[in-house]
């Protein structure tokens, strides 16, 4: 007990100023960070989104340029993916896996330092892509996100700082993945088996092994084309004997198991949250951490379903198909997993409650389409048109963010010690639920009648539908300032949180989280706690 | 709870993270040495396996077992139509010399692509072949093909550039019409390509087009 007393006089209360965050090793200050960063992002990323939703509003050009219009989209997938989702959910990595696994902090906290800091870094670069056009820098990157050659070997200097972009942010994911895969398996609680982790603790680890396979693909598919921009190779060029396809085989790698590295994460918040305002344990504990293990593996070998028209054999195509269609059996198998916990548990519908289960909804609905997708004769008629648009945009604002959403009104008591505003974390629910929806249900209409994606003018017979989908967007972007709101103002004050707000937070599950006050003490689990 | 306990115990613990550590490094290590293995994997396993047969490289070299001889022609009538692009904004012509023609399986074949160099400056083509619909790939055999190498330009030269083939008899009976398509494009992609530069990066490869080229196929 010595070591804990002298362990204490090192600590005092945190340091004050610029630098506890400029050289803070404290994962919860860390996560904070993390939290502000995305939300600025989100910010930044939606304006894009608004100004393409504006210019959408009638066909024809309204106020953007062509290129603008596309470099708009391709920062604005960029922004959203690797700026938006992927720190906020490694914000509440470095929150809550300490917290939840009782451990005084990361395994690597300086490392954890660095892999936030490289991210305000990486967002330079990327405003800096978007800005040298305008100042002699060459045609914008205008080509979506996915960064195909030819186009992107011959678009201007903005395509090179967003290459060091996407360095940067994988050098940052990299580490940081490496850092939550490391505490989780190394800095448990005595008696805190794997078994007993929180379904949270599992999606990460998971998140974080596909992260640590996957980002390094990228980061040299993109070094190729950094190469055969500058430097006479020709990976991709098929004039010098390259193959521009085998750039989408090396996108297409990394960005599928990438969409479950943003959806996994949300999972875990989920099978925290739906046993809690259920107040009965998680219903197949076990069947959900194979099942997410099972979509890791699958979701690494069925990339080249975004990929159908290539012109691939058959059998290729045969193959990537039912791969992807094998995957809505371990994701059918989570949701299923959530509705039975939900089953005759006396259930209340607090606002992170509201979130889980219109995300259960939804994404439902984005796994239906999903399938529709991944039928190879249907999907060449898809392909490229706004039915993907609403497809995947159904797959990740509830997939991922709404609940990243969730689990910032259902911890933020924990992370500031007050309560949130309930009434207005239900109005921000429905205002934005609605809002959503009304963004990109009309989309899956536009697309099947043949509105073709990533363009900056449409066909008159689709005015209406872009209509509403602007209308909706417009909702939707506005409801982020009351999200603002709620959250500046449980900051600074309002109604005491309890240690344990939530009634139900420990049924099932060791909660270490709620053995704490509220907001927990800067440093600490310093001696750990005991799972029985 | 002394300090002789505590001690081995946080030791193991660092041991093991470190260990943690070094393995996940050498995963990120491996999986970035993995994205350029796949340069010469992807080939390898598009050759062997033939998951890319329908891609445009296919039809870039002789084709083997040709069946020419007379009676093997059969009398069915296909259309082959003819298609060309240019990649890249570059001040060239380049054009079929016929748009569509009817022939008959087992029928030697002979047109030309027209192509002309307005630029100042020479330049080293490669066209890149595809053929639509995909299933007729393999049975468009290239006798000879201005595509099998590349072909030099000099400041303002136009020449014709031959193309001989045969359609195998043994085409799947539903294919009535074959588009052959030709995208020409520019090798070393010089900096001082005129009129129109904007679209063109700036620094490029002078490549080697000509050596790379037979390990497409």
């Amino acid at each position: 007990m010595s070591t804990t007393t002298t362990h204490e006089d090192h600590h005092h209360a945190p340091p004050t100023g610029f630098g506890r965050w400029l050289f803070s090793t404290n994962h919860k200050d860390i996560g904070t960070m993390y939290l502000i960063f995305s939300l600025i992002m989100l910010f930044i990323g939606g304006g894009m989104a608004m100004l393409i939703r504006a210019e959408l509003f009638y066909p024809g050009l309204q106020f953007l340029e062509p290129d603008l219009f596309n470099n708009l989209v391709t920062v604005h997938a960029i922004i959203m993916v690797f700026g938006v989702v992927m720190p906020a959910a490694a914000g509440m990595a470095n929150w809550m896996v300490p917290l939840q696994i009782g451990a005084p902090d990361m395994a690597l906290p300086r490392l954890n330092n660095l892999s936030f800091w490289l991210l305000p870094a990486a967002a330079i670069l990327l405003m800096l892509s978007v800005i040298v056009p305008f100042f002699g820098g060459g045609t914008p990157v205008n080509t979506g996100w996915t960064l195909y050659p030819p186009l992107s070997i011959q678009s201007g200097m903005g395509m090179d700082l967003l290459i060091f972009t996407m360095h940067t942010l994988g050098i940052s994911s990299i580490l940081a993945a490496i850092n939550i895969v490391t505490t989780i398996i190394n800095m448990r609680a005595p008696g805190l088996t794997m078994m007993k982790l929180p379904l949270f603790i599992w999606a990460w680890l998971f998140t974080g092994i596909l992260l640590i396979m996957i980002m390094p693909a990228l980061a040299g598919g993109v070094t190729m084309l950094l190469f055969d921009r500058h430097f006479g190779t020709s990976f991709f060029d098929a004039a010098g004997g390259g193959d521009p396809v085998l750039f989408q085989h090396l996108f297409w790698f990394f960005g599928h198991p990438e969409v479950y590295v943003l959806l996994l994460p949300s999972i875990g918040v989920l099978g925290v949250i739906v046993p809690t305002f259920s107040r009965k344990p998680l219903f197949g504990y076990k069947s959900l951490v194979w099942g997410m293990g099972v979509l890791l593996l699958l979701g690494m070998v069925v990339w080249a379903h975004h990929q159908y028209t290539i012109g691939m054999s058959v059998a290729a195509t045969n193959y990537f198909m039912i791969g992807t269609i094998l995957i809505s059996i371990p994701v059918g198998l989570m949701l299923f997993n959530f509705m039975l916990t939900m089953w005759r548990g006396a259930m209340t519908f607090e606002t992170p409650m509201l979130f889980a289960i219109a995300i259960i909804v939804m994404f439902s609905f984005a796994g239906t389409t999903g399938v529709m997708l991944a039928v190879v004769p249907a999907d060449l008629q898809y392909h490229d048109t706004y039915f993907v648009v609403a497809h995947f945009h159904y797959a990740l604002i509830p997939g991922a963010l709404f609940g990243l959403y969730a689990g910032v009104f259902f911890w933020l008591p924990k992370w500031t010690g007050h309560m949130y505003n309930e009434t207005l974390g239900k109005i921000f629910f429905w205002w934005t639920t609605i809002g959503f929806n009304l963004t990109f249900f009309p989309q899956h209409f536009s697309g099947l009648a043949g509105m073709p994606r990533r363009i900056v003018d449409y066909s008159v017979q689709f005015v209406e539908f872009n209509q509403i989908s602007s209308i909706g967007a417009f909702i939707f972007g506005l409801s982020h300032l009351l999200f603002v709101y709620i959250i500046i103002q449980t900051v600074r004050g309002g109604e005491k949180a309890a240690d344990k707000p939530w009634e139900g937070a420990q049924i099932g599950t060791p909660g270490l989280e709620w053995t704490l006050s509220s907001p927990p003490p800067f440093h600490s689990f310093e001696t750990p706690p005991t799972v029985k | 709870m002394n300090e002789l306990n505590q001690d081995p115990q946080q030791e193991t613990g660092k041991r093991s993270t470190k260990r943690t550590v070094a393995t996940l490094a050498l995963v990120t290590i491996l999986m970035f040495g993995f994205a350029f293995a796949m340069v010469p994997l992807y080939r390898l396993v598009c050759s062997v396996t033939g998951i890319n047969s329908i891609a445009t490289n296919s039809g870039r070299t002789l084709a083997e077992n040709i069946v020419t001889t007379t009676d093997t022609v059969s009398e069915r009538n296909i259309t082959v139509q003819f298609d060309a692009t240019i990649n890249g904004n570059v001040a060239w012509e380049f054009r079929p010399s016929v748009r569509s023609i009817v022939v008959k399986p087992g029928e030697k074949t002979t047109i030309s692509y027209y192509v002309k160099n307005h630029s100042d400056e020479a330049v080293v083509t490669q066209s890149i072949p595809g053929v639509t619909p995909w299933q007729a790939t393999k049975h468009l055999k290239k006798i000879e093909c201005f595509c099998f190498d590349t072909q030099t330009l000099q400041a303002g030269e136009a020449k014709d550039m031959g193309l001989q083939f045969v359609i195998d008899p043994e085409l799947p009976d539903d294919i009535s019409t074959i588009t052959l398509s030709y995208t020409i494009m520019d090798t070393n992609r010089s900096e001082s390509l005129t009129p129109n530069t904007d679209n063109i990066p700036t620094v490029g490869s002078d490549s080697t087009a000509s050596n790379n080229k037979n390990t497409n196929s």
